[in-house]
């Protein structure tokens, strides 16, 4: 296990968000990739900490990206709720109103 | 890093790698749920391999719980069991895999180019005392903004998800002298 290798990994992870969250049209599959760009951002700021600068720093940073996953499910299951309720549907291409 | 620990490492990391693929893959929207929750405790599991004890577990048990309020509400917005009926909702599958692929390349080209220094410092003997002294003393700020995130989150998340907020008991321009019921005319349904 390096740096580098632990890196490759959270860009794969971060990738496979990427492609989840473009390609997916059900409000909570976006909210799957988007978890799991947030879940390569974890792992990424957990190897650049341990191999670059073990300092009691970098589980802080860590502890803000899991707060920011927090909020984004929170927020993400409200408009779902919203979304739901206002059109019958949790499908992104039912919410285009504000696309040119 | 012992060699049993660097093939735990990279078990895992497949694990983690595939079962995210598996989540865009699987054809019920249940087993994607489980998919994802597979990845995340593989990849707690690697915080633990870095020593992030505390961390590694939270990551662990908050990811675990949350895969299974998203499953329920699932459940609640496809109004069928989920894991019975097959499914695929896509679009603009290409471009998206194109600009997938992309951002991997550039991230994993970075990685592996860039000439990363010589680690600075040691870590602390004990890293989760020494995460809850940093937490409530030098990076209390951080905290600080943290928790009226949360709270606003909260009450954001209340307001949106509310079937019935004041405008829809005393009308839009909140005059009305007693409270509409739930139905009543002049009331979204």
């Amino acid at each position: 296990m390096t740096l580098d290798t632990v890196l490759v990994i959270a860009a794969a992870l971060f990738s496979v968000g990427v492609y989840g969250a473009l390609s997916q049209q059900v409000v909570v599959m976006v909210m799957m990739g988007l978890e799991l760009m947030l879940n390569g951002v974890i792992l990424a700021a957990a190897g650049l900490w341990w191999f670059l600068s073990p300092a009691p720093d970098g589980q802080v940073l860590l502890l803000v990206v899991i707060a920011a996953m927090t909020v984004e499910m929170a927020m993400g299951f409200a408009v779902a709720t919203l979304l739901n309720r206002s059109r019958k549907s949790d499908m992104t291409d039912m919410a285009t109103d504000l696309s040119g | 890093m012992s060699p049993v620990l660097d093939a735990v490492f990279w078990v895992l990391a497949v694990i983690s790698v595939a079962a995210g693929i598996a989540v865009f893959r699987v054809d019920s929207m249940a087993r994607a749920t489980y998919a994802l929750a597979v990845s995340f405790v593989a990849v707690g599991a690697m915080l633990l391999l870095l020593n992030l004890e505390y961390i590694g577990v939270i990551t662990i048990l908050m990811m675990v719980m949350e895969m299974a309020v998203m499953a329920i509400f699932m459940i609640m917005f496809m109004g069928m069991n989920p894991a019975l009926m097959p499914m695929s909702m896509v679009h603009n599958r290409v471009g998206s895999l194109v600009l997938a692929l992309g951002v991997f390349v550039v991230l994993a080209g970075g990685a592996l180019l860039v000439d990363w220094p010589e680690r600075r410092g040691e870590p602390a003997g004990e890293l989760t005392r020494s995460l809850g002294e940093a937490v409530m003393g030098s990076k209390m700020l951080v905290m600080l903004t943290v928790s009226p995130l949360l709270f606003a989150t909260l009450v954001a998340a209340l307001v949106l998800a509310n079937p019935r907020g004041r405008y829809d008991r005393f009308g839009d321009d909140l005059r009305a002298t007693t409270p509409r019921g739930p139905g009543e005319r002049g009331e979204q349904a």
